[in-house]
Formats: C-alpha cells, sequence, structure tokens
C-alpha cells in the first residue's frame, strides 16, 4: 500500500494541519509516512500545499509529479493539481469559490460542499476536518480510529476538550463523500 | 521500546542535540532553520540537562560564541541557513585553525544573496572546500532523512571529537522543513567537569589542577612554526579521508548508468529510478553521505562500470566538480541536472533529463 | 657601589608579580598595556583565582596578552572577544572570564558583540585599553581618535566631515540595564594606577558574584602611534584625552 496525497488551498484554510493530522494517523496506524509542505511567506495567505505519503514500505521521494490523491480548497489549487492526478486517482474538492469545475473523467472526482457544512455546524474551523473526513471515505488508508489518535497527539492537552467536535467534523465529511 | 515520533528535521536536530548531551547551543533565526532554537526554546533543556540555549545577536556572534565555548572544552553547537552560514565563515575558519571540535548546521536555502528561502543545495562548494579563508576542511555530512539529521547529530560532535575539527551537517530546506518517523536517541548525561578535562586536555577552562597554562588561539606570527602548524591540519584530513568516507548504493550491482546526488536530491532521485527500473531501464544510485571526505574511490568503481554518470543536485553543477576528479580516464561521460534558486525537480524531471544524456537508454 | 649591592632581598620593596610570565613583551616602552597586565596578573593572584580564570585576548596590540598572564586563555577574532566571553561564562559559571581589548576592537568591529554582551548582564569583565589609535597596524586611526589627531588613516588630522566624531562608548554601555559597574581609569601616575586597580578587583568580584557586566576603561597612551616621547604622551593625554573622555565611574549599581 501507498498513498500519494497533495492537500492544497489557501495559506491559513488549514491545509498543513491536515496533512498533520493525516500524517500522524499513519504514524498510529504504524505506516511509513512524509509530509512535506510548501513553507514560508506563503503560509500567511498565498497559497499553501502540504505533500502526504502513507506507506506500508520504505518512502522514497518526499517531492512527486503525481498524486493517487488531491484535496482542492481554491480555484489556483485545482488549476495547478488537476493534471497532475494520476489516471485511476481521487480528486476531493470543494465547490465553494471554484468557478471552473474540474473536467477529468479518467478519475474520480468527488465534490464535497464542506464550507456549507462548516455553516451548519457553525463553526468555521472544522473546514479542514470535514474535508478530512471525506478523504478518510473515499480513501481509507488510514481509520477514523487513528485520526483521533492522532488528533490526541498533535493537539495541546489544554484543546483537547475541542476533540468531539472535530470527530463530528470528520464524520460529517465521510458522510458527504459517500 | 523505542518511542517512534513524527517531527521535523530541524526539531530532531533540537531533540537531539539535548540527548547528545550538547553543552551549548547558539543560534540566530533565518528561514528555514528557526525550528531549531525555537524547538530547543519550548523544550528548555537547561532545566534537566543543564544545557545553554542562547539567541544571539548576529550569527556573527553566534559562531564565536560557539568558538568560545568549544575551546572550553563544550560540546556546542550552531545553526543558520545559507546568507547566515557566510556570516559564520569567519568563526568557522577559526574552529578550523584552532582545531576545536564544533557542530554547524547548515539547513541550505537558494542564493546567492538573499535569493530565497526554498530549498537548495548550492553551498556544496562553501561546505566542502572549507568556506572561510586558509586551508582547511569540515566533515560534512549530508542527510537525506529526518532520521539522519537526529542521527548526525551525535556522528558530527563523535566525528568532531575524535579528530578535533569542526563538522558540518549540510542540509537542504527539504530534509529540514519535511515531517517524518524517528527514533530519538536515548538520553546521555552531559560530561562531568572531569570527563571534559580528561577529554579535552588542551582545553582553556581554568588551569584547576594543571601547572602549565592552555592558551587556544589560531595566531602563529613565525611562519616556519605556521606551516608546521598548517601540515599537522594536513594530516589530520588525510586521517579522516582513510577513515570516514561514508555513502549509501542502490541498484548498483547490475547498473548499466549511474546517478550520483546527495540529500534529499537522492531521494527524489531514488523515485525516478524505481519507475524506470520498471521499464527495464538500469541505473543506479550512490549518494554521498559524507560529502568531504569525498567517496572518490566508489565513484571510481562505479564509473568505470556504467555507461554514464548524472549528477543531479539543487545547483549549477558543483558536486560534479568532485565527480568529474574521481573518475578518471578512459571514463563514461559525467552530465549534470539541477535546478536552482529554491525549484525542486520531480522524479519526472529527473529520469527526462537523464534521457536527454543518454537517449540510447530509453526502453 | 656595584648594582649587586643594591639588588638585594633586604632592599626588595617590588617584584615581578607570580603570574606576569618571564617573556619579554612586545610592547613599545612607555606603553600603558604593561601596567594593565601586571595589575591583572597582581589580582588574580591576591584574589587566589589563577586555577578558575579564563582571559580572551583581542586582535590589536594586546593579541599576545596570553603569553603574558600565566591563566588560560582563548584568542578570539577581531571584535568577538565579548561573544567568547559570554560562552565560557555560560558553560563555567565557576571560572572568571575577562576580556581584555583595545579601542577598534571593542568600539569599531566589535561594537554589536560589546553591546549585546553587556546589555545580556553577561558576569564577565571587560577591559578596555582606550588608546585612541589602532597601535598594532601602525597608527591608523580608531572609533575614539580625538578630532584633529593625525593618524595614519588621517594625516591631515581627524575631520568630523570626513571621519565622524570621537566615540566614546562607555557611557553608551552604562545606559544599558545588563551593566553593574562602568569606570573610566588610567595608569600615568601611581595615584592612578593604584585606584585603577582598586577598579579591576571590583570588577573581578562583581563578576564572581554574578551582578552583570563590568567595564573598566583605561585611557591609555600610544606614544609610538602618537608620535610623542612616553613623558609627552602622558601630558597630551591628560590636556587632550581626558576633556574627551573624562576618568572616573560612570555607573555603579
Amino acid at each position: 500500500m501507498k498513498e500519494e496525497i497533495v492537500i492544497a488551498g489557501f495559506g491559513g484554510q488549514g491545509v498543513l494541519s491536515m496533512g498533520k493530522i493525516l500524517a500522524y494517523a499513519g504514524l498510529m496506524d504504524n505506516l511509513e509516512v512524509s509530509w512535506m509542505p510548501s513553507y514560508g511567506p506563503e503560509q500567511r495567505g498565498g497559497t499553501a500545499n502540504v505533500t502526504v505519503i502513507l506507506s506500508d514500505s520504505r518512502i522514497s521521494s518526499p517531492v512527486l509529479d503525481s498524486y493517487d490523491t488531491a484535496v482542492i480548497l481554491n480555484q489556483q489549487s485545482l488549476d495547478k493539481f488537476e493534471s497532475r492526478v494520476k489516471p485511476g486517482g481521487t480528486l476531493i474538492y470543494d465547490p465553494y469559490g471554484i468557478h471552473h469545475a474540474p473536467t477529468r473523467t479518467d478519475i474520480k472526482v468527488i465534490p464535497v460542499e464542506a464550507m456549507e457544512a462548516t455553516f451548519e455546524m457553525k463553526n468555521a474551523k472544522t473546514y479542514n476536518m470535514i474535508l478530512l473526513g471525506a478523504l478518510l471515505a473515499a480513501r481509507p488508508v488510514v481509520s477514523l480510529d487513528a485520526v483521533v489518535r492522532g488528533l490526541r497527539k498533535t493537539l495541546p492537552e489544554r484543546h483537547h476538550h475541542l476533540i468531539p467536535l472535530n470527530e463530528e467534523a470528520l464524520r460529517k465529511g465521510m458522510a458527504l463523500a459517500k | 521500546m523505542e518511542e517512534v515520533k513524527l517531527m521535523k528535521g530541524n526539531e530532531a536536530i533540537a531533540h537531539a542535540a539535548i540527548r547528545y548531551g550538547c553543552d551549548g547551543y547558539f543560534g540566530y533565526p533565518i528561514t528555514p532553520q528557526s525550528e531549531v532554537l525555537e524547538t530547543l526554546a519550548e523544550l528548555m533543556p537547561w532545566e534537566t540537562t543543564g544545557m545553554v540555549v542562547l539567541q544571539a545577536e548576529s550569527e556573527v556572534a553566534a559562531i564565536n560564541m560557539v568558538y568560545g565555548g568549544a575551546a572550553t572544552g563544550k560540546a556546542v553547537m550552531t545553526s543558520s541557513s545559507s546568507p547566515g552560514i557566510s556570516l559564520k565563515q569567519e568563526g568557522i575558519s577559526y574552529l578550523a585553525a584552532s582545531e576545536l571540535p564544533a557542530l554547524i548546521l547548515n539547513c541550505m536555502r537558494g542564493g546567492p544573496g538573499l535569493g530565497t528561502i526554498q530549498p537548495s543545495q548550492s553551498d556544496y562548494f562553501q561546505a566542502t572546500k572549507g568556506g572561510g579563508h586558509g586551508d582547511y576542511h569540515l566533515i560534512v555530512l549530508a542527510p537525506a532523512t529526518v532520521q539522519e539529521m537526529a542521527d548526525f547529530v551525535a556522528l558530527g560532535f563523535d566525528l568532531a571529537f575524535k579528530y578535533r575539527t569542526p563538522s558540518m551537517i549540510l542540509a537542504d530546506g527539504i530534509v529540514g522543513q519535511m515531517m517524518e518517523k524517528v527514533v530519538l536517541p536515548p538520553q546521555r548525561p552531559r560530561r562531568t567537569e572531569e570527563e571534559v578535562r580528561r577529554q579535552c586536555p588542551w582545553a582553556a577552562c581554568g588551569k584547576g589542577s594543571r601547572k602549565h597554562r592552555n592558551v587556544v588561539t589560531s595566531l602563529e606570527l613565525d611562519s616556519a612554526k605556521m606551516e608546521v602548524n598548517n601540515l599537522r591540519f594536513q594530516e589530520t584530513y588525510r586521517r579522516i579521508e582513510e577513515n570516514e568516507v561514508r555513502f549509501e548504493e542502490y541498484y548498483t550491482d547490475d547498473c548499466e548508468y549511474l546517478m550520483v546526488a546527495f540529500g534529499s536530491m537522492a531521494r527524489i532521485c531514488l523515485k525516478a529510478i524505481e519507475e524506470a527500473r520498471e521499464k527495464g531501464v538500469r541505473i543506479g544510485l550512490i549518494r554521498p553521505i559524507t560529502l568531504w571526505p569525498f567517496p572518490t574511490k566508489r565513484i571510481a568503481e562505479l564509473a568505470a562500470k556504467t555507461k554514464g554518470v548524472l549528477v543531479v543536485e539543487l545547483n549549477a553543477g558543483q558536486m560534479i566538480e568532485d565527480v568529474r576528479l574521481a573518475i578518471s580516464a578512459p571514463s563514461p561521460s559525467v552530465h549534470h541536472f539541477g535546478r536552482m534558486g529554491g525549484i525542486v525537480p520531480n522524479p519526472g524531471e529527473i529520469i527526462e533529463a537523464f534521457y536527454s544524456h543518454y537517449p540510447e537508454a530509453k526502453i | 657601589m656595584d648594582f649587586k649591592d643594591i639588588i638585594r632581598p633586604e632592599n626588595k620593596v617590588y617584584a615581578r608579580p607570580r603570574l606576569l610570565t618571564e617573556n619579554i613583551t612586545h610592547y613599545c616602552p612607555g606603553c600603558s598595556h604593561g601596567v594593565v597586565h601586571r595589575i591583572v596578573a597582581e589580582l588574580l593572584d591576591e584574589m587566589g583565582l589563577e586555577d578558575r580564570t579564563i582571559g580572551i585576548a583581542p586582535v590589536g596590540c594586546a593579541v599576545f596578552a596570553y603569553n603574558y598572564i600565566d591563566v588560560d586563555w582563548i584568542e578570539a577574532a577581531h571584535g568577538r572577544a565579548p561573544a567568547l566571553a559570554t560562552a565560557a561564562s555560560r558553560l563555567n559559571p565557576d571560572c572568571l572570564v575577562f576580556t581584555y581589548q583595545g579601542d577598534g576592537d571593542l568600539a569599531a568591529i566589535g561594537t554589536a558583540e560589546t553591546i549585546h554582551a553587556c546589555n545580556r548582564g553577561e558576569n564577565i569583565v571587560i577591559i578596555f585599553i582606550n588608546n585612541a589609535i589602532y597601535g598594532m597596524t601602525g597608527g591608523q586611526m580608531a572609533p575614539t581618535t580625538l578630532l584633529g589627531m593625525k593618524t595614519a588613516t588621517t594625516p591631515y588630522g581627524r575631520r568630523v566631515d570626513l571621519n565622524g566624531y570621537p566615540l566614546a562608548i562607555s557611557p553608551i554601555l552604562a545606559s544599558l540595564d545588563g551593566t553593574c559597574y562602568v569606570t573610566r581609569q588610567a595608569v600615568h601616575t601611581p595615584g592612578a594606577v593604584r585606584k585603577a586597580k582598586v577598579a579591576i578587583r571590583k570588577a573581578f568580584t562583581n563578576a564572581l558574584e554574578k551582578r552583570g557586566t563590568s567595564v573598566v576603561e583605561i585611557v591609555s597612551t600610544c606614544n609610538s602611534g602618537w608620535k610623542l616621547s612616553p613623558a609627552d604622551s602622558n601630558k597630551w593625554m591628560e590636556k587632550h584625552m581626558f576633556e574627551k573622555y573624562p576618568l572616573g565611574d560612570l555607573k555603579n549599581v
């Protein structure tokens, strides 16, 4: 098993932390993991992306030309990464703010109304967890349980009371992707 | 059981330094390596091992703090990124000339000048050919994984103390910024004052019970004596070249072509090679782990049985000079592929570059 | 009367301090360095600090201080002595760490290291020899060179429009929260030597008691660089140097 994932959007949308939680989930499931961010000023408002690789064997390159799965949070990222999803791969995107929807037919395209869902949940900060939930449903490379354990590992203890809310968001995303 | 952790390469450096029993870290913020100082500040080792952690007023001050600390026999280190490493060259030259052990991390970014904060390997010349003024070398270790970032702290310090010469971990922004699994070494106690005095009888740490004074200096105005000093440094470098060459090979048993790459580029090459091998193109890879001393002999052996060599670097062609020096005639053709300014090529680009030089290899 | 009739133990009123080595110094006759070295060597012996002192030598005339005072020394790069001292002191808290620096080293190339070490309140002593000239490199202008003063790089005299003003750095250091003691002394008369010794003793005590940074500026002569006799240098210093760099404590807390 090897899953090569890119998550891309605006800085501030939780792109890097979503990747981090996914990577920690991989760690919980005893997988090999690599998390390679775009770093620097891009984190503040520009586009941000992170490559996460989960594998049951040694990971060579942390830098990739194509991906099994892309999670796309804005138009620029869709323009950049749609062509780089491997044939037969998966593209998850939030239609919110997308003017030109994906056109490829050789991949599985899954729109997830994550922004809408945050309105329902009345909490904008659940955004990236909803999308992560969608990813888990579409590509169950790690378990929901591993993600929650990963959250416990990455969140400082003072934020542990937020874990149930995040779990709810994850489940919501899973439902949206099905 | 050892605990597997997930962290950035820069964070691993900080954890490994504490666990090595490092006595002091002196740094100055610069992207993409600031996590080293930030992590140390968060871990507060002065409360546990007694390690000193100090944010200096400049890179120049930081390396000179390293010089002052190393001169007293302590295990001290600094970290920076390319422009900051240029500023540190004064102190590094003094460390080498005074035969002091110390550890320096360069988490390279694209230059020249202020350049970019994105990954690069364009400080290869600076690191392996000395860097500052005078005839000297650093032991240069090039990590490709977060695990190696952690492991090379101990290796770098051990070699530095063994040969009384500074070592450098020459990483790039990718290895510094990426997160991977890492197993940290067990916590070692810092050396006691007695142990420091025993290990470093040359240290200027107060005479104590010593009868004579110790003087740590790089100054010798008598040219005849200064040449003797230089000959001694060179003798040390020859011993290092004999004993400390380290490298890793992949698919070299049957390779018809060879790639040479270090650090994170070696990993990107490896993926390119594995994809090409699926199609039957037999490429091998050698990854120098020590960039100085350079695996000259092994590269010559491997090159002798291949049809062509591609050196892949995040620069305009630096290590290729050492590869060319290693390979004697009759030699296969040696080409370079690199990207600059913080652009990191992906595996596809590398294999395309390979085929452009060796179209006959394409199946 | 033969000299052997004079040099007899019962006539001894002064001897080489035990910690001043027998190496012949490279200092010019009449130079202030020799006197300050002697004071430092005497104090380290009197205060019982021989075994736990680390001196940091500068680049400049005092670069070979390590040949003359019999304690452990580290020779710094130009201007970096306070950075070395910072680490040496923090990593060896039981030691007395002092730097010995000239005006070019401390107040030009090493200004940043000096100010920040003082501002952090490192428990070190900075002995600052201010003779208003670069002695070792052959008498070039220093940051502390007075207006009108002729040097190798101001052959017609220092001019404000070309070279800026002489830098009085001790008041700046006295204004920093990290310093506990900043004083200006001289060693041109027996009385001044005694006062300078009291000042350096106080500075050493401050460092041992972890009270912060102490700076002892010694307003000095450079008769070779000034191109005056030692006696005339002292007179010139009293007349001109003391005007710009008046003696006394600038801070004592």
